[in-house]
Formats: structure tokens, C-alpha cells, sequence
């Protein structure tokens, strides 16, 4: 039986080509993945690793409860601990490290890299050891830093330069007195490091007088353990924390570990996807190759072949296709990890450097998924090669495989998809999170129901083209009727670019319409002319709304600050605004009650009135991180939008009794409204701070569709390979048609049809079982994108069902383009086929 | 079987094969199917081609009905010459010229018995002429089962279809391979009965490949073809007669 298979195969190189490169499709997919996030791991922890070379044990300071209502704090790891620490007698060194958020502006005045991986620290001493320097000598006061060789050779500085930069408000313009090398994992992923000498460093950061590490090195001979239990003697126990370097860079690897796997999780999800498209080719494929050889088989049959035993010889023959694939898409997924990882390299991600890793587990999973998958997809065909009869050997027509009835088929998939719109409509009644479960669960019962009716659906959406197939003549009647000729057949290949398209079309309708209710909600919530923040989140500094207070032109200015306090024995997140001029700044529409923020009133949106039973007129005690208290009224409930939520009080009820105010954002009104004029003024008056952007309505419309559009495109890109798949299917499919009718456009050819007749007859079946899979995936695409921004939209006033019609449309075309040209290989064989050979063969 | 009517006839030639040759490879491989052979096929006449397999039958049919390219000589259909035309050209000579009915019956199964027969004037985009389709269909008696599928009909019934085809387009000539071949012996008989009245009632030319006596009985002429060659030919051929003359080719080919 085996060796019956293997010749099964090589017999049908070509007709297993596309099932093959299918599932290797999918396998690449798979392996790709393993070997990027592993290779990427890998090298982010011998990077982190690096990191810790100084560091044999750390000490950190320990949390101090606070006492009385008090918020609490954490110890100071003061000088006196950094000169105890080095004291003991295992010690080496020990340096006091503080680390900050800081920002350094180009020669253009722009800000270097994103924002986010800006950091800045202390240079320790005459010559620190984690930095060594290239050229320069260190620091010495605030007029002072050094900045690390990759940035300086970026931006093109060098020692004696002066440069503009900023830790959280004031622009400030310090000359480079050095430049250093470091193996810190933040710079080696594209960010920049910023030193400053100790003292400059623990005032600009808000932390004079302490560090926030110490890292102690221990003397040649000296063990980790050893020098920590020293420090551990000579350090006070309940003020700081030790722990060993070892156990740091342990740590940090499982943290770079488990932030890997998310993303190897969700770009398996979408491998995975493209397998499940792939079992449609190979199912289909083994039906077709297994109708091709009743004959065959059914001779088997006859000379005493069990059933059992034919059903075998196809599973093997899937075997030897899924380890062929899986070898190949293993190759391939080395081929991709290797490949990201440079791509990304290139852009402007640089990644740290480190071999490629291709783990035991990445192989093992390469095999089993390709061989699983193909054997399992080929079952059913197996099962059903094992019900052909021996008598089928002596008859001289194919026995139809296909003349079953479907109405089993199409009972089961009338319930599935009534029972999926069902749950899916009952979902979209539910409130927000609870109706998450039940829409998936609908979702997939739909699909699976859709998908089972595909065949009864093919005939009727079929027969509406027609008309148009009609201007094509004789091509376009018999591409119409080779369409619907074998429902089941014509029926796999379509879903199978369903569920991409389907995807694709539920995601950008979520998108659209996400994206459009957040832009009303911001026309509509925030009267502001310009919003101030910084350009990666972090809070701003309280001078920044001085300043801003002081521009030109400005008429009122409000921060969103936050702040935390005690609300009902638990700690809840506040935001402080100005509640004079608040009012003049924002419109959020009040659910109850009026909008009054005062030194005795606050407003708090819909979810925390609900959690906290309160209304308008309710009384609440704040207590603040001083522990004192301040009792105050709820004067409105707002509805919840995306800028603001829960409660908000004034800053004057917190300012007094906090440690650090952090503003989020700064409100700006002005005189003459938004203008590039104004726009420039308040940015001058901010010292054209690199860091600090300044928006108007429309530039955080701006923004935000510019964050949809790159989740977008990352959906569409990761989605392209399922759909990649499913154009390979339809290629198969038709393929395997013009194998089989090659008889049939022989007599067209002898008859009469010429080659573009017969060329246009298979491209336009190919284009309308395209746009078949194409019309029922934006259907449901667009049945879900509305279900699941119904349940979104429960808890977005502004929430509005958004209908890309370009897009939908433009997938319907790139569905055509893709069905013109997976038919373009399949026509021109058909088209060359050898007229009188295709006659004789019977 | 009456030569005397075959003097009513025009003499008008519907197709002419000229010092034809065919040669398949080249050097010591080298076969040569068709060895310059001349041969014309009147208007309104019916022949059938015979001789034992391998001897250039088949090749001869499709070299004239421009299915098969050949190596020299000129094939004419009408005043047209078939060595000169290019693929496309030669296509649209077959759909307009030349019907076709081959062994297996070679109907799409996706259209109808009427839509099968009306093929070669949709591919040519043209309207079929009514009363000649109906002339046509009742001669076949196929008025009954017109919107049949090739699957819900019987082996002759589809050939019925298949002649019907042939004769719609009113094709200056139709050949036919082996059209009884796969047919019981009345299926075959009624078959071959439609080709000799279309001969004789609508003044269509056939000519037909076959290795069968009795078939080759029904036609006008039997041409005798071996090892390449025309080595006889018959006018009024009876099954008998044509009997008789293989015989004396397979006696030749055991003694030679």
C-alpha cells in the first residue's frame, strides 16, 4: 500500500503542487514566527544580560505604608546607603544610579527617535565604569552631558556641541562634553541615553538627594550570594531591598519572555488562519484526485483491497504531502525569520543583534502542523475513496462522487447560520463586555453555517452574474455553468476566500467606524483650541501650564492632571482640571446634573456613578495623599467618552496635599482660534521644546486616523498570507477542472472555439467563483463589523456605522484582479492543449 | 447503393487533399502516416474511409478537417487552402466549415440537447437559422427531448445530438470519426441512417472514418487506405462487398 501511494504522488507532481505549496504557506507562517520571536528573545535577553555585567547585586528601596490615610512612598536610597553599601567588605564599587525620561532634539530641532526610548541617567564619579568613554571627559554640572557613540553618530554631534533638550517642560541647551559606548538594551533597540554628572541628574529627574538602584559590584573571589548577604547585614532591612545580579537578568528574561509570547500568540492566531484556509485546498484536492481514480481504486477493490486499507493509501499519500510541505515551509520560515529580522533593521527598529534561533520545538512544530493538517483535511476524501465499489472498476463512466444530495448539507447549514445570526443579534443587545462571548460564539456558528450552505449559495449569486457573463458569450455561459458545476468544489474554493475577505471587510468596518466616532467625539467634546502633551505620554511638567498661561493671546488653560486619592477605603484615579475655566474648554454631554467643578463640587462619569451608587446631589469623602479629607458634592454625571474618565475634581482640592503634580495635558483657548500663527506663538513660548507637541482638533483627528491606518495595514498585511492561500485554491480548482474537462474543450477546439474563447471560458469561471467567495466575505464581514460596533457602541454616545463602500470596494476588485489572475497558468494549459490527444482519450 | 443518382449530382469538389503527407520524427524513428495522398471529396456525397489500424485513416480525416497539421502537400476546403492558415484562422474555418461527430459523443454535459446543437453557431456569435434547425431536429427526432441534459439521454439519442450539431451550421462538410463506434448495432444503424439523408435529402457531404463494414455500406464510396496509402476504392459499396475487400487485405497482410 505504501509504495502504491508514493507512486500516487509522483504520478500527480503537478496536481499536488498547489496543495503542497498551501500547506507550506501555512507551515512557513508557523516556523517564521517560532524563529523570529525566538531569535528576537533570545538576543533581548543576552542584551539585557549585558546590562547587568556591573551589577552583581542591586539594592532598591523598599515601599513604606502610608500612616494615618497617607498615601504611600517609597524609601530614599540616600548617599550614606550608597557609601555603607560600598563599605562592606566584599564590595568593589557601589554606584548610585537615577534614571529619567530625556529627550534630545537634532540639529533640526526634532526630536530623536519616538519619544519612548529617550532616557537619561548619572555619569558616577571621574569615570564611570558601565560607561566607557570614546572621546571627552564627564560631565560637570547641569551646562553639562554626554551622550552615547550610536546617537551622536545618528544626529551628527560631537564633543563641544551644544545641544537642545528637555527631561519633562523647560527646553534646556547643555554642551556635549563626551561621548560613551554602552550595551544598554534601550539604545541598542534605537533609543538614546543622556548622561548627566550625579547631582544634575537626581535635580533634573525630581530626585535630589537619592537613587533609585544601587549596583553593587563584589570583589575578584567574591559570590553574588556572599556579597549580598553582607549588604544585607549592613544595610537597614526594612528601608531596602537586595537582590542579586543573577537574578535580575533571570528575571528580565522572563519578562522579555512573556511580552514575546503575546506577540507570538497573535501572529500565530493568523497563522493559523491561513492553515484553516489551506485544509480547504486539500480537502479539496484529495476529493478531486480521489474521484479521478474510481477506476483505480475501485480495481483495488476488486482484487481484494479492504477498505480500510484504500482509506490508508490516501492518508499516506497526505503524509508524504504534509512532510514534503512541512520541510519546505520549515525552510521557508527560517527563510522569514531571517528575513524580518533585517527588514526591521532596516526600518527604523533596529534589532539587537544575535543568532538566529531555530529550536527543536520550532522544527517539531513545523512537522506536526503540516502533517496533521494535511492528513486531516484528507480524511474525509479517504473515507469516501473507501466507500467506492469494486463494481465501479468495470463500469465505463467516472462514478459520480458528487450526485449525493445536499439537503442534509443544507438543513445542517440553515440551522448553524440561523442559530449563528441569532446569537450574534441577541448579542449586540447585551452591554458592552458581556456580549463578547456570545457574538464570538454566534460569529463562528455563522460562518460554519455559511460555509456548509456555500453549494445551495453558489447557484442562485451565481445565476444573478448572468447577465453580465451573457456580453461574453459563448465563454461566459459555459464559464458560468462550469461554475456551478460542481457545487461542492466551486463551493470549498470560494470560502476559503471567504473567511480572509470576511476578516479583512469585519475589520475595517470596526475601524471606520471606531475611528469616526472617536473624531465626532472630539469635534464635539473638546472646545479647546489646542491641546499640549508630551510626545510619549508622559506627564508634563505644572510649568508648562504656567507658561502657556503667560503666551499671547491665550484666554484660559486647564490641565488634565492626575492624581490619585482614597475614595470609599479605595485608592481611585482622579483627574484635576481648573474647574473655572474648564467649562469653557470641554462639552461633555451630562447624563444627570450640571457641569460645576469647584473647590466642593466634582463631576464623574456614567461607569463610576454606577459603581459608587451615586447621583447628581450624592456627597463623597476624598482622601487625599496628605491624608486629609475633603468632602465634596457630585454636581453632574457625564457621559463616558475616550478623553476623560472617571472623576474630576479641581486642582485646587489636590495641589496642596500632593507630592508631584503630573499633568497628562494641557487645554489651551485663545483669542484668535487655531492658527498657524497661534500654533507657532505657543509652541515659542514653550521654548520650541522637541518633546512637547501642540495639537489642535484637527492634528489629533490626524493622529488618530493614523493609528487606525497602521493597525490596519498590520491586519491586512498578516491576513494577505490566508488570502495568498485561498488564490492558490482557486488556481488548484481550476487547474484540476481543465484536467478534467479536457475532453470537453478538445470538442470546443475542434468545434469551433478558439484559444482566447477557451482562455476567457476558464479565467471568467475563475473570476466568478472569485467574486462569489468575495461577495459573501464582505457580506458577513459587514454583518459583524455593524453586530460588533452595536456592542461597542452601547457605551460610545458618538458611536456611528461607518461603511467603507471604497474599500469594500476596491476588495471586490482586487478579488477580481486576484481571480483573473490565479486562472492566467490554468487558461493557458487549457488553451494549448492538444486538440485531438484531449478526443482520443477516453 | 443507387449509383444512378449520384449522376444527378454537381460535381462540384467540397474538399481536396493533394500529395498529403504526414510524418511523425525524424531519421530512424521516423514514421510516416500519410504518404502522398491525393484524394477529393465531392458536394453531396457520402464516403467512408476504412483500413485496418495504423494504416493513416484517422490522421488523413483530421489532417483535412484541419485538426492535424501535416508535413506536405495542401488540403482545400472549398477554395480554401489549410497549410497556409494560422491557428486562429484555421478555428474559425472549422466553425464555420466543417461540422464534426466524433467516437465518444463529446456533448457538454452543462447544456441542454438544443443548446449542444446550436454550440458552433453560439461560438460564432451567430443566430441559427429557425427552419433549418427544425428541418434538422425532426430529421433526428430529437423534437421531444430538446431540453435534456447529455446525462438524462440514451448512447444513440447523444450521437443524435451530435449529428444535430454537425448539421445545424450547414458546414460545407462533415466528418465523422468512428460515429458508430460506441453504439449498439440499431442506435449505429439509425445514426448512419441521418448521415445518408442529409446526403441524399439536404445535399450535405460527409465523410466518415469507420472500420465497420455495415457502416461503411451506408455510404456512397469506401476509400481503402493502408500503410499510407489509398489502395482502392468502392462506389455502391454493400456490406458484402466491403467485407470481401478486407478480407483480401488481411490475406495480403499475413502473406506479405
Amino acid at each position: 500500500m505504501f509504495r502504491t501511494a508514493l507512486r500516487n504522488v509522483s504520478a500527480h507532481k503537478a496536481r499536488l503542487l498547489m496543495t503542497v505549496l498551501a500547506v507550506m504557506l501555512g507551515v512557513a507562517f508557523v516556523s517564521g514566527t517560532l524563529v523570529f520571536t525566538n531569535s528576537l528573545s533570545d538576543a533581548l535577553q543576552k542584551q539585557s544580560a549585558k546590562g547587568f555585567d556591573h551589577v552583581d547585586v542591586a539594592v532598591t528601596p523598599r515601599w513604606k505604608e502610608g500612616e494615618g490615610g497617607k498615601t504611600g512612598a517609597y524609601h530614599e536610597l540616600t548617599r550614606e546607603l550608597v557609601d555603607a553599601s560600598a563599605a562592606v567588605p566584599g564590595a568593589a564599587r557601589a554606584i548610585g544610579t537615577v534614571q529619567g525620561f530625556t529627550a534630545l532634539a537634532d540639529k533640526d530641532g526634532k526630536l530623536i527617535g519616538d519619544g519612548f526610548q529617550s532616557q537619561g541617567g548619572n555619569y558616577w564619579g571621574a569615570e564611570d565604569p558601565r560607561y566607557p568613554l570614546v572621546s571627552g571627559r564627564a560631565p560637570k554640572g547641569e551646562g553639562e552631558i554626554l551622550i552615547d557613540s550610536r546617537t551622536a553618530e545618528r544626529a551628527g554631534y560631537e564633543v563641544g556641541d551644544t545641544v537642545r533638550m528637555s527631561v519633562d517642560g523647560p527646553v534646556l541647551e547643555p554642551v556635549v562634553t563626551g561621548v560613551f559606548t554602552t550595551d544598554d538594551g534601550n539604545v541598542a533597540a534605537g533609543g538614546s541615553l543622556t548622561l548627566f554628572d550625579t547631582a544634575s541628574a537626581q535635580k533634573l529627574f525630581g530626585k535630589a538627594g537619592t537613587f533609585d538602584e544601587i549596583a553593587v559590584e563584589a570583589k575578584d573571589g567574591v559570590s553574588d550570594t556572599a556579597l549580598r548577604a553582607q549588604l544585607e547585614k549592613a544595610l537597614p532591612s526594612d528601608a531596602v531591598e537586595t537582590t542579586t545580579g543573577t537574578r535580575l537578568a533571570d528575571d528580565q528574561a522572563k519578562a522579555i519572555a512573556s511580552s514575546m509570547s503575546g506577540l507570538k500568540q497573535g501572529l500565530l492566531v493568523f497563522a493559523g488562519i491561513s492553515l484553516f484556509v489551506g485544509t480547504f485546498i486539500i480537502a479539496n484536492t484529495f476529493t478531486m484526485l480521489v474521484a479521478q481514480r474510481t477506476k483505480e481504486l475501485a480495481l483495488m477493490r476488486a482484487v481484494g483491497a479492504s477498505r480500510r486499507q484504500v482509506t490508508r493509501s490516501v492518508l499516506i499519500e497526505a503524509f508524504v504531502v504534509g512532510t514534503v510541505a512541512a520541510v519546505a515551509g520549515l525552510v521557508a520560515g527560517v527563510g522569514i525569520g531571517a528575513g524580518l529580522r533585517s527588514l526591521m533593521g532596516t526600518m527604523d527598529a533596529p534589532m539587537p543583534d544575535g543568532p538566529l534561533v531555530i529550536s527543536p520545538g520550532t522544527v517539531g512544530s513545523a512537522f506536526v502542523v503540516g502533517i496533521l493538517v494535511t492528513m486531516l483535511a484528507a480524511w474525509l476524501p479517504g473515507r469516501r475513496a473507501a466507500k467506492i465499489p469494486p463494481v465501479a472498476a468495470m463500469s465505463a463512466l467516472h462514478a459520480t462522487a458528487t450526485t449525493k444530495s445536499l439537503v442534509l448539507r443544507n438543513t445542517l447549514g440553515a440551522l448553524f447560520s440561523a442559530a449563528g445570526v441569532a446569537v450574534v443579534l441577541a448579542a449586540t443587545t447585551m452591554e458592552g463586555a458581556d456580549g463578547q462571548a456570545p457574538m464570538g460564539l454566534g460569529a463562528v456558528l455563522l460562518i460554519i453555517g455559511v460555509f456548509v450552505l456555500t453549494p445551495l449559495l453558489s447557484r442562485p449569486l451565481i445565476a444573478a452574474v448572468a447577465p453580465v457573463l451573457r456580453v461574453f458569450g459563448v465563454s461566459g455561459k459555459l464559464a458560468r455553468q462550469n461554475a456551478v458545476r460542481n457545487p461542492r468544489r466551486t463551493a470549498a474554493t470560494a470560502s476559503a476566500l471567504m473567511i480572509g475577505l470576511t476578516l479583512i471587510t469585519g475589520m475595517t468596518v470596526m475601524a471606520g467606524s471606531l475611528q469616526k466616532s472617536i473624531d465626532k467625539m472630539a469635534a464635539s467634546a473638546i472646545e479647546a483650541d489646542y491641546m499640549v502633551s508630551m510626545v510619549n505620554g508622559r506627564p508634563l511638567s505644572s510649568d508648562v501650564e504656567k507658561e502657556l498661561k503667560r503666551a499671547d493671546g491665550v484666554t484660559a488653560t486647564s490641565p488634565m492632571r492626575n492624581a490619585y486619592a482614597g475614595v470609599d477605603g479605595q485608592d481611585e484615579y482622579l483627574t484635576g482640571v481648573n474647574g473655572a475655566t474648564i467649562g469653557e474648554l470641554t462639552d461633555f454631554p451630562m447624563a444627570q446634573g450640571a457641569f460645576e467643578v469647584d473647590g466642593t463640587r466634582a463631576v464623574v462619569d456614567e461607569d463610576t456613578a454606577k459603581s459608587y451608587g451615586w447621583k447628581a446631589g450624592s456627597v463623597f469623602t476624598l482622601v487625599r495623599e496628605d491624608g486629609a479629607k475633603r468632602k465634596l458634592t457630585v454636581s453632574g454625571v457625564y457621559r463616558a467618552n475616550e478623553l476623560v474618565r472617571g472623576i474630576l475634581v479641581d486642582t485646587a482640592v489636590l495641589d496642596p496635599h500632593a507630592s508631584e503634580p503630573a499633568d497628562m495635558m494641557v487645554m489651551v483657548k485663545t483669542a484668535d482660534g487655531t492658527s498657524d500663527a497661534t500654533k507657532e506663538a505657543l509652541e515659542k513660548a514653550l521654548g520650541a521644546n522637541p518633546v512637547i507637541t501642540v495639537q489642535d482638533k484637527q492634528d489629533l483627528s490626524n493622529e488618530i486616523a493614523k493609528m487606525f491606518t497602521l493597525i490596519l495595514n498590520m491586519v491586512y498585511g498578516l491576513l494577505a498570507m490566508a488570502v495568498i492561500v485561498a488564490v492558490l485554491g482557486v488556481v488548484n480548482t481550476l487547474a484540476m477542472s481543465v484536467f478534467e474537462r479536457s475532453q470537453e474543450i478538445g470538442m470546443l477546439r475542434a468545434i469551433g472555439l478558439d484559444r482566447k474563447g477557451v482562455k476567457r471560458m476558464v479565467r471568467l469561471e475563475s473570476l466568478v467563483i472569485s467574486l462569489f467567495g468575495a461577495v459573501l466575505g464582505l457580506g458577513l464581514g459587514v454583518f459583524f463589523g455593524w453586530a460588533a460596533g452595536e456592542l461597542v457602541g452601547s457605551r460610545m454616545a458618538t458611536y456611528e456605522l461607518v461603511l467603507p463602500w471604497g474599500r469594500m470596494g476596491l476588495f471586490l476588485l482586487l478579488a477580481a484582479v486576484v481571480g483573473v489572475l490565479a486562472a492566467l497558468w490554468p487558461a493557458r494549459r487549457a488553451a494549448r492543449l492538444n486538440m485531438l490527444q484531449a478526443i482520443k482519450a477516453e | 447503393m443507387t449509383t444512378a443518382s449520384l449522376a444527378d449530382r454537381t460535381t462540384a469538389v467540397a474538399a481536396r487533399a493533394t500529395e498529403l503527407s504526414k510524418i511523425y520524427g525524424q531519421g530512424e524513428t521516423q514514421v510516416v502516416a500519410l504518404d502522398r495522398v491525393s484524394i477529393a471529396f465531392q458536394q453531396a456525397e457520402f464516403t467512408a474511409i476504412m483500413g485496418p489500424s495504423g494504416s493513416g485513416k484517422s490522421t488523413l480525416m483530421h489532417c483535412v478537417a484541419g485538426l492535424d497539421t501535416f508535413s506536405s502537400g495542401s488540403v482545400r476546403i472549398g477554395e480554401t487552402e489549410l497549410g497556409s492558415l494560422k491557428d486562429k484562422q484555421l478555428t474559425r474555418l472549422r466553425r464555420d466549415k466543417i461540422g464534426f461527430i466524433f467516437q465518444a459523443f463529446n456533448l457538454l454535459p452543462t447544456l441542454s440537447a438544443l443548446e449542444n446543437i446550436t454550440l458552433p453557431m453560439d461560438i460564432a456569435g451567430r443566430k441559427p437559422d429557425k427552419e433549418w434547425l427544425d428541418t434538422v431536429i425532426r430529421m433526428v427526432g430529437l423534437s421531444d427531448r430538446l431540453s435534456h441534459r447529455p446525462s438524462q439521454l440514451s448512447g444513440g439519442q447523444q450521437q443524435r445530438v451530435a449529428v444535430a450539431r454537425a448539421l445545424a451550421s450547414r458546414p460545407d462538410i462533415i466528418f465523422g470519426d468512428e460515429p458508430t463506434g460506441n453504439l449498439d448495432s440499431r442506435s449505429g444503424a439509425e445514426v448512419l441512417g441521418f448521415l445518408r439523408n442529409s446526403v441524399r435529402e439536404l445535399g450535405q457531404t460527409v465523410v466518415m472514418v469507420t472500420h465497420d463494414p455495415v457502416a461503411a455500406a451506408y455510404a456512397d464510396r469506401v476509400v481503402f487506405l493502408a500503410d499510407g496509402r489509398i489502395v482502392d476504392e468502392v462506389h455502391g459499396p454493400t456490406a458484402d462487398s466491403v467485407l470481401d475487400r478486407m478480407k483480401r487485405f488481411d490475406a495480403k497482410g499475413r502473406t506479405s
